[in-house]
């Protein structure tokens, strides 16, 4: 039975092993998913994809607040007639099995009319009528099937935020305008002295004319906006000679036609818009079920169970509590205001705020932070402040938040565009000067065509291929970034700064050291039968360690919640816990998780939990410091500072005790002199992520957490870091030479121009084999490159 | 009037057309998602056989025998 996977999940059937209908399942609550999906005509679920499904969580009670009217309003998107309409996110949405049960919801509950599920986004779409079911019933029934939605603070605060689909249509447009013009200005290509074509010819170049028109005015007026802003700046972005080349391009062509000189340029604008056009879809690539917009809202309940004077309990918008409130946090529920602990036995995991999972006990009266998790049962607060005043939430009122990163960065593409748009005006200016000279009626021909040719649509596409294809190569190996960008930022940096906890180690893995006195095989048996009883975290951990095959039956064993336990056989007794519990007198500060054993009232010695660093970190270390400074930024004490400084250069630099405010500081110091990259995992580094060049964030699972960030990485490719770096300085690479493979085809192109020869049929060839040419070479190039991180 | 003026108008209203049917697919959310659907399409059609007991036994095992 070692090797038997759930049915449901394909988890390992361990301790709670349950044999169901000839299956096998991990777990009761899998066994119930079964249970409901084959009761209802859903089995093809298990044949879509086997062994897809989720283990649920226990949800009971924490969806009470959908009960009130004013919570509910703001989560639906439409309310009418008794038929409601709502958006959830579900994070463990997963597979085409998945899919399909969530589509035939309707089949669950016949209240649900209909349902649809984006995959790309993680969202499932809810008709249901208002009399038969409750949003409340519909969030518990898909919590039952391990489909739990998220539903946070953030999706109080959001708005209506209508879907962005303009790009789409401008490239359709653009697309449109550049088939038909194409297709109409074949004649004129080949020249053919008809009769018949000649008669025709004006209506053909008006028809041009006409679809040009709304490619100018409408599919390229970005590129009108942002030169014009530029130039407000005082700078020379790359839209500039673009918007300078259309413009050029649709006058020249509109007086040619007129004036009957030529058929005009309507071809190789039509095109050049078009494959702009196409760069910047390109380069939209967004991963839409990652949100790097993430604050503490993201991960903050809406509402909480208020405890009136009465002892009555009412659900209450979150905002609305105020200091002195008594409220209620369940088994699994974040904690989402600063408190003091009234009643109730709080082990709260702060994993969220510092990347460390372990629980720490408090007692009565003792202080909680917002941001911390509550395991185990329910516990009564007192609110000392507000959501927005409180330790955590308070960081997100530092500036640094509404700053964006990337308008403040100038990118290759722009860098050179000043370059270039100076030499195109200076060559333009020379060759129309020179025409002025010896052939006056050329010269506003070749000035035109000059500005027509240069146009540098080959250079404005490399940036985006180039980028937009590594950002999917990135993608493929589990590190996710913003935008193109932040990529090009990574390639400038020159100091990385880690922060430890849950960044640096992991928190599936403890190493477990023992210091003290030796235990006697009969005592390490008792101390494991005692562990045995114990459902805590840190006795479960170090149950698995004890090599001790003898177990016994305890004569006596009794927990005492949030302090230790104590098992005793005949006459030998153990207790295990914290050093006061023990009885170890003037217990020092230890940097380190620690449990004391002492064996008949005789103090043993201590085990000490320390967190396990991921693999690969040293080779991690020691390949990132060839080429740049690192440092750690902690918000723990410094007990592992030995160790650290052992795997890191000796010159690296380590601060530990770091508030959420000082990391932020630091990092904004350490900018005057470097570009810096920052490595992060809780909500506690979100300033620093902010503040950086490039924040990075840690994930162990890249769909339930992360703070606000430029780029997400999978905590498995923690050690591919230096080699993702080192790519993103050869996409830089790859750029500047499809800038010198275009700037080749500007030449050749510039000659014709110059020299007064250009004709509509050569710029219809060089613009799209300049532009196709570029798309090949980058693409091929990231690729090729890309092919290393295997 | 000459023939091709008629055949323009032809070819423009057609072309006309398809751009029309473009912009209300995109207007309609067609390309909002373009994962999701060609999931969708491939899943077995059974949802008939589950809605009347009687014969859903029979369908559903040609259903499943097809799949594998």
């Amino acid at each position: 039975m070692t090797n038997t996977t759930c049915y449901h999940c394909g988890d390992q059937c361990g301790k709670q092993h349950v044999r169901f209908d000839e299956r096998d399942f991990c777990c009761n609550g899998c066994k119930t998913v079964y249970e409901i999906f084959t009761t209802n005509g859903l089995s093809t679920f298990y044949d879509i994809e086997a062994r897809a499904g989720t283990t649920p969580n226990a949800i009971e009670g924490k969806y009470n607040f959908l009960d009130n009217l004013e919570i509910m309003e703001k989560l639906v998107e439409f309310d009418e007639g008794g038929v409601q309409v709502v958006n959830l996110g579900i994070p463990s949405i997963h597979c085409s099995s998945c899919i399909w049960v969530l589509e035939n919801l309707n089949r669950l509950h016949k209240g649900i009319s209909s349902s649809q599920v984006d995959f790309p986004k993680k969202t499932i779409r809810v008709a249901y009528r208002t009399d038969t079911i409750s949003l409340k019933a519909l969030v518990l029934l898909l919590g039952s099937i391990g489909y739990e939605p998220n539903i946070s603070l953030e999706s109080y605060n959001k708005k209506q935020a209508g879907v962005d689909r303009s790009l789409i249509y401008k490239l359709g447009v653009a697309g449109f305008a550049f088939g038909n013009v194409m297709l109409l200005s074949f004649p004129e290509y080949f020249e053919v002295e008809e009769f018949w074509l000649d008669q025709y010819k004006p209506v053909f170049r008006w028809l041009m004319f006409a679809f040009s028109v709304p490619v100018v005015l409408y599919a390229g007026k970005d590129y009108f906006i942002s030169a014009y802003k530029g130039l407000h700046s005082k700078l020379l972005n790359i839209d500039v000679p673009i918007a300078l080349g259309i413009l050029t391009l649709f006058l020249r062509s509109t007086a040619d036609i007129m004036f009957d000189l030529g058929s005009g340029f309507f071809d190789s604008l039509t095109g050049l818009v078009f494959f702009l056009l196409l760069g910047k879809f390109f380069q939209q690539k967004t991963y839409a079920y990652l949100s790097f917009e993430r604050d503490y809202k993201s991960y903050f309940p809406i509402a909480v169970t208020r405890l009136k004077e009465n002892g009555v309990e009412e659900n209450v918008q979150i905002y609305k509590v105020k200091t002195g409130d008594h409220i209620l946090v369940r088994n699994q529920e974040i904690i989402p205001v600063d408190c003091s602990l009234v009643n109730g036995i709080a082990e709260i995991d702060y994993s969220f705020v510092t990347g460390e999972s372990r629980p720490v006990t408090k007692e009565p009266g003792e202080k909680m932070f917002a941001g911390g998790k509550q395991l185990g049962g329910v516990l009564e607060v007192e609110v000392l402040k507000s959501v927005s005043q409180s330790y955590l939430t308070q960081l997100w009122a530092n500036s640094v938040f509404s700053k964006d990163k990337a308008s403040q960065f100038q990118t290759i593409t722009d860098s050179i565009g000043k370059r270039f748009t100076i030499a195109v005006l200076t060559i333009a200016t020379l060759a129309t000067v020179y025409w002025l000279i010896y052939d006056a009626s050329m010269a506003l021909n070749v000035f035109t065509a000059v500005l027509i040719i240069a146009c540098p649509c080959a250079i404005a596409l490399a940036a985006p291929f180039t980028l937009g294809n590594m950002l999917r190569i990135f993608g493929k190996y589990g590190f996710y970034l913003k935008n193109t960008n932040t990529l090009e930022r990574l390639a400038k940096i020159n100091m990385v700064i880690f922060d430890k906890t849950g960044t640096l180690t992991t928190t599936h893995r403890d190493t477990i050291l023992y210091e003290g006195m030796e235990l006697t095989e009969e005592e390490t048996a008792l101390l494991k039968t005692t562990l045995r009883a114990s459902n805590h975290p840190l006795s479960r951990s170090l149950y698995d360690i004890l090599k001790s095959n003898e177990i016994m039956t305890l004569d006596e064993f009794q927990e005492h919640t949030g302090k230790g336990i104590e098992g005793r056989v005949k006459d030998h007794s153990m207790k295990v816990g914290s050093a006061a519990y023990v009885g170890k007198q003037g217990s020092m500060t230890t940097s380190n998780t620690a449990v004391y054993i002492s064996s008949d009232a005789h103090i043993k010695g201590k085990f000490v939990f320390k967190n396990a660093y991921r693999d690969g970190v040293g080779q991690l270390f020691g390949e990132l410091a060839q080429r740049m400074q690192l440092g750690i930024l902690s918000g723990d004490n410094d007990g592992e500072r030995q160790q650290l400084q052992h795997l890191l250069a000796a010159d690296a630099e380590m601060l530990f005790n770091q508030k959420p405010e000082d990391k932020l500081n630091h990092i904004k110091k350490k900018q005057e002199h470097h570009n810096v990259l920052m490595v992060g995992d809780g909500l506690n580094d979100a300033g620093a992520l902010a503040q950086s060049d490039v924040g990075v964030a840690v994930s162990e699972n890249i769909n339930v957490f992360s703070p606000a960030c430029d780029a997400i990485l999978d905590a498995s490719q923690l050690n591919k870091l230096p080699r993702l770096i080192k790519l993103s300085k050869k996409s830089m690479r790859i750029i500047k030479l499809s800038f010198l493979l275009s700037l080749a085809y500007n030449l050749v192109g510039l000659y014709f121009a110059v020299t007064g020869q250009l004709q509509p049929v050569i710029a219809a060839i060089l613009m799209p084999l300049s532009s196709i040419s570029i798309v090949a070479f980058t693409t091929l190039g990231t690729n090729w490159v890309g092919k290393q991180l295997k | 009037m000459s023939v091709i003026y008629v055949l323009l108008a032809i070819s423009i209203s057609v072309a006309l057309a398809f751009f029309a049917a473009f912009l209300f697919s995109v207007k309609s959310g067609q390309y909002d998602d373009t994962y999701t659907p060609s999931v969708r399409m491939l899943f077995e059609d059974e949802i008939v056989s589950h809605q009347d007991d009687t014969d859903s036994k029979s369908k559903s095992s040609q259903t499943k025998s097809t799949n594998q």
